[in-house]
């Protein structure tokens, strides 16, 4: 057992961790309804709308009725699908986001009541390598709801989702080399310390390595222009087509929450975390709230570009992935190392 | 011949092309121009939505729109300017009028004529509010107003009476102004 806590940072007594893990899990399902009115509220003010405003007040309760709407459904499941399995998998992609969630830090270690406790679910040594192994599972996710569906349409979806996504995360793991051998450590906690230490959060040197990790994020989470498992105008669903009621909501839910992590990883890693800009130094308790709101504007970064970019066709999509985020993520470790070596 | 050769002049416009697609100029302009696009659309962030609220805030009409039907009366008399001749109903290409005149008397006039419409209905389901009904009436006792919310659960409920043409609508549609 001491061997297995030896690997993290910070271990806790028990029922601290337990309690961090309702903590987590609580705020991020809520920030996926959150972040999905915020798509459609935001992609509605960019397209010259307003976007769902009938449900409560300011169309607030909008989510709910969706959910709600979705979860009300008849669980169907077409003849020829493989039922355990069909089942399983929207539960290993909602499964895997919620861990890779874990690994976002709100804060430092703070002083609550007189217990070390760590704003973060667990700050594994191996740090982001955590959330590019959950990110990899969570493919079996895809994978095995669009096969266990028993349709050719879905395990075509399944097909290119999985292709697409096995691609990005090449270049969406290298692009963050650059930030990792900069700052020395692979903790998500030591990268904001680092950050910290040189005064300059890490999308100013790492420019390149930013552009890419953000490229790759959109295409990580199927995100508009990236949006072809989806491709809601031109190609049947993907691989949720036979997926309806709660099992589709997981699915759903999934792509938000992992839009919420790919925002946290970047707020970690490039703007410095629970950081304030221009040397302010705010109590503890506000670093929490700091991280939301750099979390927020990612997200709303995200949405900014869905409504201004059409989406890529295939070819153009690897081509992009594979000759150029890829090449350019390698130089930019190339010279990252390089520079670090020399100074 | 001495055909004159059009001279396009100013209506020529010269297409700015970028550097073709591919290799380093490629990626540049790809990188500014979706800067470009980013802008745009932040642009429209910042106007506001141009959305009109429907059923809280109506679109003003024209005052030429062709709405529902709306008979009328002699403002004086209280009369109904309708004398049942049917010509409506003649010129009405969907077929969508039904007049039955009856003779006025001396204890019971209803129309400055000599006959009135006993029996008037349009059935709304049926019009195509082409406005000919007004075009055909010789005492301007139909014309189209400027409702367009006609929705009903029934047909039955979609054949306008002569009552229900005669009175006033119940919400009033908007009216453009001059300078709108």
């Amino acid at each position: 057992m001491s061997t297995l806590l030896a690997t993290v940072g910070y271990s806790e007594a028990w029922w601290i961790q337990i309690l961090k893990s309702l903590v987590i899990f609580i705020v991020g399902f809520s920030m996926v309804p959150l972040a999905l009115m915020m798509d459609r509220k935001l992609l509605g003010r960019f397209q010259g709308r307003y976007g769902p405003n009938r449900v409560g007040p300011f169309g607030a309760m909008q989510p709910m009725a969706d959910i709600f709407k979705l979860i009300a459904k008849e669980q169907f499941r077409p003849r020829t699908s493989v039922g355990f399995l069909f089942a399983l998998a929207p539960g290993i992609s909602i499964l895997t986001a919620c861990v890779s969630f874990a690994i976002v830090p709100f804060g430092n270690t703070v002083d609550i009541f007189g217990t070390q406790v760590g704003l973060y679910g667990i700050d594994p040594s191996i740090g982001v390598l955590f959330a590019f192994a959950f990110s990899a599972i969570s493919v079996y996710g895809l994978m095995l709801g669009g096969w266990a569906s028993g349709s050719k349409y879905s395990f075509l979806g399944a097909m290119r989702s999985a292709a697409q996504l096995i691609s990005y995360e090449v270049s969406m793991g290298l692009s963050l080399v650059g930030v990792i051998i900069t700052a020395g450590t692979l903790s998500l906690t030591g990268i904001v310390e680092a950050q910290a230490g040189s005064g300059i959060w890490y999308f100013i040197p790492q420019l390149a390595g930013f552009i890419v990790f953000m490229v790759a994020a959109f295409a990580e989470t199927s995100r508009p222009p990236f949006d072809l498992p989806e491709a809601d105008a031109e190609l049947v669903a993907g691989y949720n087509t036979e997926y309806g009621g709660g099992r589709f909501a997981s699915y759903y839910a999934a792509e938000y929450f992992h839009m919420i992590i790919a925002s946290g990883i970047a707020v970690t890693m490039f703007f410095g975390g629970w950081l304030l800009p221009f040397g302010i130094d705010p109590p503890t308790w506000v670093d929490p709230i700091v991280v939301l709101v750099k979390i927020t504007l990612v997200v709303a970064i995200f949405v900014w570009v869905r409504a201004t970019l059409p989406r890529l066709r295939y070819d153009q999509l690897m081509s992009l992935g594979w000759k150029v985020l890829l090449p350019v993520a390698t130089i930019n470790i190339l010279v990252t190392a390089i520079l670090v070596v020399s100074t | 011949m001495n055909v004159e050769r059009w001279d396009p002049g100013a209506d020529v416009v010269t297409v700015q092309r970028g550097p073709e697609p591919g290799g380093a100029g490629g990626l540049y302009r790809a990188f500014g121009e979706t800067l470009r696009g980013l802008r745009t659309t932040f642009g429209r962030l910042v106007e506001g939505p141009i959305t009109i609220q429907y059923p809280e805030e109506k679109v003003p009409v024209y005052p030429r729109f062709r709405g529902r039907h709306k008979l009328h009366r002699f403002e004086d008399t209280g009369l109904e300017k309708c004398v049942g001749c049917s010509l409506c109903a003649a010129a009405c290409p969907a077929d969508c009028i039904r007049v039955v005149a009856a003779e006025n008397t001396p204890e019971e006039r209803v129309s400055a004529g000599e006959r009135y419409a006993a029996v008037y209905e349009i059935n709304m389901s049926r019009c195509i509010f082409c406005g000919y009904c007004e075009v055909a009436c010789p005492f301007d006792a139909i014309t189209m107003g400027h409702d367009f919310e006609l929705s009903d659960y029934n047909r039955t409920d979609l054949i306008f009476t002569k009552e229900m043409l005669l009175a006033e609508p119940l919400e009033r549609t908007p009216l453009r102004t001059e300078d709108e």
